[in-house]
């Protein structure tokens, strides 16, 4: 007997014992980032930011330190003089979130208090562009952090600019939907988990807010390991993206189905596990329910765009083998 | 603002606990419970959903389920074998892989019950009214145990010298083993009802008077098989169905023969052909005047009727019976679906043959009775169950509606709820029904994919051979795997994932699985993510008032 009606999908199932019920259904979780924030209606960055630090402070027995990026995270978390943290959290600049984190760990390491954990946080702006040297060089340092992006694609607390994760075709405040190639552009940006990867770190992973299990796994399998650690959080935003607000989490699951957000785990540079798709889905299901892909579709629409989004997402399978899963192998 | 603030503070330094934004919210997440589809389709009124719940927790939960299913239905063992399941037709999982086999786990349950010897609670105080049931079938008894639990002293009179009505005479056995129906009848009866065989009742007005009963339920069924008339010779056996399983069970041994007609296209007309096969029949062979499409008896009778090599002869019909011959006419389908004869005939070699054309109901004990109307002759009745005359009600297959176990079942319950009230004074008002659960409601990413545990089958050579019973049960782990398919349509079973997906942690578990969450109104920006991820469908979101 080893079906469970909901299995894992869930985040807590009744039938399941305790222990292997998420720490979000936990009535003990730590809120590490309590209510009277003001993310926007629908906030994916919230969540996974809750999702990823509750794991954490379970892991560190609440002996956490968080180093935070400029950003939404930060902005709708503090307005001076509220602090929705429940734990110690630092804020410096928008660039530095990284180096931050470094120069805590290296407090606590020559205090004697290599008890205390530390992790650096961001959103994609924060990490994919201006914090990315100092991203770069805590890793290279081997520096005792883990360092979270909770990505959603844009510059959102600015106005929606485009960032060094901005999708092609997307449109943002820079990017219009005009003209012959309409939104972003094809061919840049930035694959950071990737890099992350080619510096060799101990632990590299990504993960999605539509899949607490994995991702409070893979907190906890980066928590249990010492140096420079990442993890790649894909948080919508329903604000930048034009998204109804309780559509964050069927995004978040989609993108993943689609195959155009690849969920992997890699340990000393090496992917040991990717998640496969369950029920794999043509991208324009995640786009269509996007206003920032909407000139892809209509009269005017650009099919032919679509196709090449389409092309990215099948290669993605392609390469990090999404497919040929028992997508129930996992259904305890 | 207070001067005593340092400098640029406009707010009081602490939480943003302080920041109430539930002020944000033009719309609220509000917990419901809708109906599930397989309780809106349950004949019985049995909350399906209720005690699938208690048995997915496997264990002692098998037991809450089985108090939970017997408050409405007090036969799960006979229902998971013969009723025709309507539920697992309405079942939202069907869209998805296959409906869930829900009377498998209820003669699961059922069967349990009668094994660990499991009890129905005694009832209510005791009222002081005196109730008189007449017949002793589904209805009837279904009525006397909702009745006696509300109450009321029991007395059913039944004509015949056997408990069951259409379970006994009706089903065959290898359907339904007699020690399953009787332990389940038993069962009833240990709660205090008086049962009296061999009781016909010949005026229902003057029975009434006699015993001092203060209300009655009318529940005689329908046991007269419908003649229709075919020219025969003298020596040709011709039967109806209802006789030949009657007879069968209080011990006749048939003569059909080798070679058995059997015409009508009813679940009758089946159970008659397999019975003629277990008989000894070589040739079981049914004749129907329509197609199989068209044909009343269910899929699956048919199926299991074909496999024990009963003949199916479709569009005919009989037209005289003699010399051991059948002259049989084709018939054709007219533009509206009604057979017309065509002319052309064939013949057909049979020893016997048994009519199954349907039955009617003898209604001698309300002849005289004033205010009692029938109508084709069925007896009238109100949405109370009330006939004409008052403190007289009736259900089962001598009211006007589908003709099977499971719907008499809910006659009688239903009935007893009225009843009731009508003794006490008042009238019985049926809560108001909530929304149904639709398969649109759900979010089916969430469930596990499971395909349906099926139940095994007698193979066909050991069934034509005997009575033994055709459908296996199953056994503990399918039971549970089954129960555990379920949905839980419309209805929170405590999976947390409101509790966890809330980017504003604005949803409040109340405690253990079972006992639920609240929203945090304070806090609750009203994104609607909960509803949108809720699983079964039992959160939705409502205007908040301008």
């Amino acid at each position: 007997m080893r079906f469970y009606q909901v299995g894992s999908h869930v985040v807590g199932n009744r039938l399941l014992d305790p222990e292997q019920r998420a720490v979000q259904a936990r009535t003990d979780r730590s809120n590490a980032i309590t209510c009277g924030h003001r993310a926007c209606r629908g906030c994916g960055e919230a969540l996974g930011a809750r999702y990823v630090l509750d794991a954490a402070m379970r892991a560190s027995e609440g002996k956490l330190i968080a180093a935070n990026a400029t950003g939404c995270l930060e902005v709708f978390s503090t307005p001076f003089p509220e602090s929705s943290w429940q734990l110690p959290w630092i804020h410096s600049l928008f660039g530095n979130a990284p180096a931050v984190a470094s120069g805590v760990a290296a407090a606590m390491r020559a205090k004697g208090r290599e008890d205390v954990r530390v992790i650096g946080q961001g959103g994609d702006g924060g990490t994919v562009d201006i914090g990315f040297g100092c991203l770069s060089g805590m890793f290279e340092r081997g520096d005792d952090v883990l360092y979270v992006c909770y990505d959603n694609e844009a510059y959102m607390n600015t106005g929606v600019q485009r960032s060094g994760a901005t999708p092609p075709a997307a449109r943002t405040a820079n990017t219009k939907p005009i003209g012959k190639q309409p939104g972003n552009a094809f061919g840049q940006g930035k694959d950071v988990p990737r890099i992350a990867l080619a510096h060799g770190i101990p632990y590299v992973a990504t993960g999605t807010v539509a899949e607490p299990h994995d991702l409070e796994r893979k907190v906890e399998a980066a928590m249990a390991m010492r140096g420079p650690r990442y993890i790649h959080v894909f948080v919508p935003c329903p604000l930048g993206w034009g998204s109804a607000s309780a559509d964050t989490i069927k995004l978040a699951r989609l993108v993943k189905e689609t195959g155009l957000f690849p969920v992997f785990e890699a340990v000393d540079g090496e992917i040991r596990e990717v998640s496969k798709i369950r029920r794999r889905t043509p991208v324009e299901d995640y786009l269509k329910l996007q206003r920032r892909y909407a000139h892809l579709f209509g009269e005017h629409g650009h099919p032919e765009i679509v196709e090449r989004l389409q092309a990215i997402a099948d290669r993605n399978i392609h390469e990090y083998g999404l497919l040929d899963g028992d997508g129930e192998g996992e259904a305890w | 603002m207070s001067g005593r603030k340092p400098y640029a503070i406009t707010l009081d330094v602490g939480s943003s606990l302080a920041n109430h934004t539930g002020s944000w919210r033009d719309e609220r997440a509000v917990y419901v419970d809708r109906m599930p589809p397989c309780n809106d389709a349950c004949p019985a009124g049995e909350n399906i959903q209720a005690w699938l719940y208690e048995a997915e927790e496997g264990g002692e939960g098998y037991e809450r389920a089985w108090r939970r299913l017997v408050e409405d239905n007090p036969f799960p063992a006979i229902m998971g074998r013969v009723c025709y399941h309507p539920c697992e037709d309405a079942c939202n999982r069907g869209q998805l892989d296959e409906a869930v086999g829900i009377h498998s786990v209820e003669r699961f349950l059922g069967d349990e019950a009668i094994r660990q010897g499991w009890q129905l609670d005694a009832g209510a105080e005791p009222s002081g009214k005196r109730v008189l049931v007449v017949g002793a079938g589904p209805s009837g008894l279904s009525a006397a145990y909702h009745l006696t639990r509300l109450g009321h002293a029991v007395t059913i009179h039944e004509a015949g010298p056997m408990v069951g009505g259409m379970m006994r005479f009706g089903i065959p056995r290898y359907r339904l083993p007699r020690d399953v129906m009787e332990a389940e009848v038993e069962r009833i009866l240990a709660l205090g009802v008086e049962l009296e065989l061999n009781r016909k009742v010949t005026n229902i007005a003057e029975s009434m008077r006699a015993g001092g009963f203060d209300a009655a339920f009318l529940a005689v069924g329908a046991h007269i098989g419908r003649r229709a008339y075919v020219p025969a010779g003298e020596a040709e056996r011709i039967v109806d169905a209802v006789s030949l399983l009657e007879g069968l069970e209080q011990g006749e041994k048939p003569l059909l023969g080798r070679r058995v007609a059997i015409y009508g296209g009813g679940n009758t007309a089946m159970d008659a052909a397999r019975t003629a096969r277990r008989l000894g029949a070589r040739d079981a062979v049914v004749v129907y005047r329509r197609t199989r499409e068209r044909m009343p008896a269910h899929e699956f009778e048919v199926e299991e009727a074909e496999e024990e090599g009963v003949m199916m002869r479709w569009l005919q019909t009989v037209k005289s019976f003699e010399d051991g011959r059948l002259v049989l006419e084709r018939m054709e389908l007219d533009e509206d679906g009604f057979p017309q004869p065509t002319g052309e005939t064939e013949e057909l070699e049979a020893d016997s043959l048994v009519l199954a054309l349907g039955q009617e109901a003898d209604l001698s004990l309300i002849e005289d009775v004033p205010g009692i109307e029938v109508e084709h002759g069925v007896v009238q009745v109100g949405s109370n169950m009330m006939t004409g005359h008052e403190g007289v009600f009736a259900g089962g297959d001598m009211v006007p509606a589908e003709r099977t176990v499971t719907v008499g079942v809910g006659h009688g319950k239903k009935a007893a709820r009225h009843i009731d009230a009508w003794l006490r004074g008042g009238a019985y008002e049926h809560p108001p029904r909530p929304e149904l659960a639709t398969f649109e409601t759900l979010n089916t990413w969430y469930y596990s994919d499971a395909p349906r545990a099926e139940q095994s089958q007698l193979e066909a050579a050991r069934r034509t051979s005997g009575f033994e019973e055709v459908v296996a049960g199953l056994d503990e782990d399918n039971a549970l795997f089954e129960a555990r398919r379920c949905l839980s349509c419309g209805n929170c079973f405590s999976c947390d994932n409101c509790y966890g997906v809330c980017p504003d942690n604005a949803v409040i578990k109340l405690g253990a699985p079972g006992e639920r969450y609240e929203i945090d109104l304070d806090y609750c920006k009203g994104c609607g993510i909960c509803v949108e991820e809720c699983p079964c469908g039992a959160i939705e979101m409502v205007p908040e008032e301008a």
